[in-house]
């Protein structure tokens, strides 16, 4: 068993020390001089000469039925190019990621409060401003659809869409909805076998992505009637694909190319500005720019899903889990998006990564006039993770039993069975991991005495000198699956072109991969190093001259494009290699490529690369599929769904003002099982990001929706956390190759967003003796004061 | 209206600006620096922090016309006249907090101005510090370990010359 320990900051200098540019090390991300610079080129920072900015009209209402657009002010205000509606779209009106539910400009209707109505470009972004605000719109105003209660009987309170419409995954407003039976199901006689039960109703919150760098893009109007978009995405083919029909063009027609992207999260998944800004290019034949304000921005992208859940669990004296069964109600809001894929998600992975004997699952996902939620970091798994982790919380305490001992009495490892009949075939240590963050030196206990008053709850508003203050510690654990799943043909392609620059072998690594932040650039290099042995690594900008990278999301992009990148570079060896046995005549079969050589691993160097390949380059493209999966059958949810699963724990020390309600989290620690750290500090930089988006879930973060109105679209209104509101966050990472991954990696990004919220909301809970039973926990919970 | 100023030691000047443009605005689209970000334009974030006349400010919130005869230093102006990285734009690249970067240009700023003030910063000292300036993708260890880092190159320098 190969594993590894690397606590945050105090190993930094070790891993640099061990870095050699290849797998296995960390050296520096190649757009990181630019970034600190300032020089990067962010989607927001696009120029061109002569462009125009495009701006949206958006409704103020979440269901209305639109009477008149009048758009005739709006054209005539000095420097405003074109107004458009729907009725100027050249081809399909609709689009969407799974059902083509969505019109690219609200129909006759509109279905959440900021869905965009009109598009104006305008040749300063005051001029847009003015003009959207010259639209004229009647609306007749109806009442939301937005409980539960409303989604479910139509009858009553009228259909989202109309009743014929996208039903091939749903009825009446339920978007889709997947069943799930393991062992004995759930029934009265199994419910016998339990000594104990435990049964609670959950809520949570709707969390936005926050990605920093607005959504923004600039269009524009290619000689051939195209398209040249640049833009921030996570899926460029996605987006063209989606684009095309709107536009009226064939997709070759419709060229992207990605720009500088500040962060993703998810929120990048579906189309934002992409069609309307190329929609105003080609009706004003200039180039348009759409830079989405912070305001916009929150009515611009998907959420994470809301969510309502009732869990039971039945557990024997001694520990053992004996039968589980939920209901998770998502609310996705006015249109599709992913949210099929995030039921499927929440059935399959929603009761945990623990054996338990027999299961019983229903997951819905609701249109209703609420924001369109999709795609989060986490995607399904986050919002379940929140109730079994505080079902097994309840259980310990009911058992008097540790709960972490409860948790590793029933931890699935590898070769037992997903609730979904699926096998688990590579390492699961899920017991393991709870044991290294249980293990971890605890921090100091609180010294009121000596305490620096800013470190304590409230921070720097010196709300109190910590009269109220009480420490908690909780635990949790998560599990996720990583790439696409339920029979999707999900694939990544790369170009790998090794020739002679300037004297020295280079390589040149092309795919479409969106590079978000995470540091697949870097991995990339790190890959064609490896397998190249060069040292000099140049990535082409990421465009759709090349194949289909897939999304960066689903913690897929190093497994998938990673593994196309790695089939490439070792499709470029062999072709040097056998040029040389051409040329040379070379018969030894344990030939490679090393230090800008060709090697005999016996006989040592052979040839120079430089002296090979001459003028001539090695180019050759290769795809990367994952193992095919199958769909969950709609009534069991029996099938072998997922690529691969990804697991992380966590620690949260809190402490907890309980007089004012405020939480300060003192230390978040995670351990995970990463198969193969490709790039330690990248791996560790994600881990410690996606804890805190969780952190962030735990205490602060909600998009308020009352009556289908958003009530805080601002960074005043809604918080993320800042460095005061986060603390250090050590990381432990366990290294247990999965056999059919490439370098037996495993994704990483997501598993700490689902783990780490129901740790912190476990400290808070130990620390209060309250409930809280919905997530973000506010200070009224705490003090009761609801 | 016309604005002039001097952008990192640099005079630039803008034409045609309207009263309600903001510096982070100018910046951007009419001076050719874009380096500093626009992430909420409401003060909320700190990724368009640059230094007017030596003070950190959020230039989303100045009015282009309050700038009139003033200097500004943005992340652009952290690198020397030869494009040497300065020693707080190094750091964090050594230390890994740079993810997506969008938050980095104003924590450069902020960082720089922290240091300046203060070459040993504690860790809370840099909390409070940085507080204003958001990021969504590190968890803000990594950012630590960059000051940290900064703090140590620079205290090691002094004690050099
Ligand atoms: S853009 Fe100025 S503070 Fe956010
Ligand atoms: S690195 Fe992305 S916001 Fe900080």
């Amino acid at each position: 068993m190969s594993t590894r320990t690397i606590q945050g900051q105090k190993n930094l200098q070790d891993i640099r020390q061990a870095s050699k540019d290849g797998i296995g090390g960390s050296p520096l991300r190649p757009d990181g001089t630019l970034k600190v610079k300032g020089e990067f080129a962010y989607s927001s920072d696009m120029w061109h000469e002569d462009m125009l900015w495009g701006m949206a009209l958006r409704s103020p209402h979440p269901r209305a039925n639109i009477l008149s657009v009048d758009i005739s002010e709006a054209l005539k205000l000095p420097g405003v190019y074109a107004v458009l509606t729907h009725d100027d779209i050249p081809g399909s009106k609709f689009y969407g990621l799974e059902i083509q539910d969505q019109p690219a400009l609200a129909i006759d209707k509109v279905r959440y409060h900021g869905e965009a109505i009109a598009i104006v470009a305008a040749d300063h972004p005051e001029t847009a401003r003015r003009a959207v605000k010259k639209i004229k719109v009647e609306y007749e105003v109806l009442t939301p659809i937005v409980t539960e209660e409303q989604c479910l009987n139509p009858e009553v309170y009228g259909y989202v869409h109309e009743p014929h419409e996208f039903k091939s995954h749903g009825y009446g407003n339920i978007c889709h909805s997947q069943k799930l039976v393991h062992g004995g199901g759930v029934t009265d006689e199994i419910r016998a076998l339990a000594d104990v039960i435990v049964k609670s109703d959950y809520e949570v919150g709707m969390q936005d992505q926050a990605f920093l760098g607005p959504e923004s893009g600039l269009a524009v109007p290619a000689e051939d009637g195209g398209i040249d978009l640049y833009v921030a995405t996570q899926w460029l083919h996605v987006d063209r694909q989606q684009m095309a029909p709107v536009l009226g063009l064939p997709e070759e027609k419709v060229r992207l190319t990605l720009a500088g992207v500040g962060g993703a999260f998810g929120g990048r998944e579906d189309l934002s500005m992409q069609i309307h800004a190329s929609l105003l290019a080609q009706r004003t034949g200039k180039p348009v720019k759409i830079v989405y304000a912070r305001d916009e921005s929150f009515f611009g992208h998907v959420h994470r899903h809301p969510a309502k859940m009732t869990y039971e669990h039945g557990v024997t004296r001694d520990g053992k889990l004996v039968f589980a069964d939920a209901r998770i109600v998502l609310d996705g809001g006015a249109y599709a998006s992913a949210s099929p894929a995030v039921v499927g998600n929440a059935a399959s992975l929603g009761h945990g990564p623990y054996n338990i004997p027999n299961v019983r699952m229903e997951a819905i996902a609701l249109y209703s006039n609420n924001p369109s939620c999709g795609a989060m970091r986490g995607f399904g798994a986050v919002q379940a993770a929140f109730a079994y982790e505080s079902q097994m919380d309840k259980l310990a305490a009911e058992l008097g039993m540790d709960p972490v001992e409860l948790r590793q009495l029933n931890a699935m490892s590898e070769g037992d069975s997903m609730p979904t009949g699926q096998v688990i075939d590579s390492p699961a240590p899920v017991a393991e991991l709870l044991q290294r963050v249980k293990d971890m030196p605890l921090p100091p206990p609180l010294d009121l005495e000596n305490v620096d008053v800013r470190t304590l709850p409230g921070a720097l508003s010196n709300t109190s000198h910590g009269e109220g203050i009480v420490r908690g510690i909780g635990y949790s654990v998560g599990i996720k699956n990583v790439g696409f799943s339920e029979g999707f043909d999900d694939y990544s392609t790369a170009r790998v072109r090794l020739e002679v620059i300037g004297g020295e072998p280079v390589a040149m690594v092309h795919t479409a991969m969106a590079e978000v932040g995470q540091g697949g650039v870097t991995v990339h290099a790190q890959i064609a190093r490896t397998e190249l042995g060069v040292e000099q690594v140049t990535i082409h900008p990421a465009n759709t001259e090349v194949g289909s990278a897939g999304s960066t999301s689903a913690s897929r992009q190093t497994y998938m494009t990673g593994g196309a990148v790695k089939l490439a570079a070792e499709a470029v060896k062999q072709a040097v290699i056998e040029k040389g046995r051409r040329r040379y005549g070379w018969t030894q079969n344990d030939l490679t490529l090393a230090g800008g050589k060709v090697v005999s691993e016996s006989q040592g160097a052979l040839i120079p690369l430089v002296d090979l390949l001459g003028d001539e380059a090695v180019d050759l493209t290769r795809e990367h599929h994952h193992r095919p999966t199958v769909p969950f059958d709609k009534e069991t949810g029996q099938g072998f769904g997922h690529v691969q699963y990804t697991f992380c724990a966590n620690r949260a020390v809190v402490d907890v003002d309980v007089e004012l309600g405020l939480v300060k989290v003192v230390e978040l620690t995670a351990a995970q099982d990463v198969g193969k750290a490709l790039n330690p500090l990248s791996v560790i930089g994600q881990i410690q990001g996606g804890c805190t988006q969780a952190l962030g879930l735990a205490v602060m973060e909600e998009i308020i929706v009352r009556d289908g109105k958003v009530r805080n679209a601002s960074f005043t209104d809604y918080l993320i956390p800042t460095i005061l509101d986060t603390p250090p966050i050590p990381v432990d990472i366990l290294e247990l190759p999965d056999p059919n991954a490439p370098y037996g990696l495993r994704g990483v990004g997501e598993a700490p967003t689902v783990s780490a919220t129901p740790c912190i909301v476990a400290a808070i809970r130990q620390a209060t003796g309250k409930a809280l039973n919905r997530i973000p926990v506010r200070p009224e919970h705490i003090t009761g004061t609801l | 209206m016309r604005v002039t100023f001097t952008a990192n030691g640099k005079p630039v000047e803008a034409d045609d600006v309207w009263e309600g443009e903001s510096l982070l605005y100018v910046l951007r689209e009419r001076v050719g620096l874009p380096g500093s970000k626009n992430a909420c334009e409401q003060g909320e974030c700190g990724s368009c922090t640059v230094y007017l006349d030596g003070t950190p400010v959020c230039s989303c919130l100045v009015a282009a016309g309050q700038v009139q005869g003033r200097e500004v230093r943005t992340v652009e102006g952290l690198t020397d006249e030869n494009g040497e990285l300065g020693l707080v734009q190094q750091a964090f690249i050594d230390a890994g907090a740079v993810q997506c970067g969008f938050c980095t240009p104003g924590l450069l700023v902020q960082t720089d101005a922290l240091l300046d003030n203060d070459a040993q910063p504690s860790d809370t000292d840099i909390r409070e510090a940085l507080s204003g300036n958001l990021c969504r993708c590190t968890g803000y260890e990594k950012i630590m370990d960059a000051v940290r880092l900064a703090s140590a190159r620079k205290c090691a320098k002094a004690a050099s010359e």
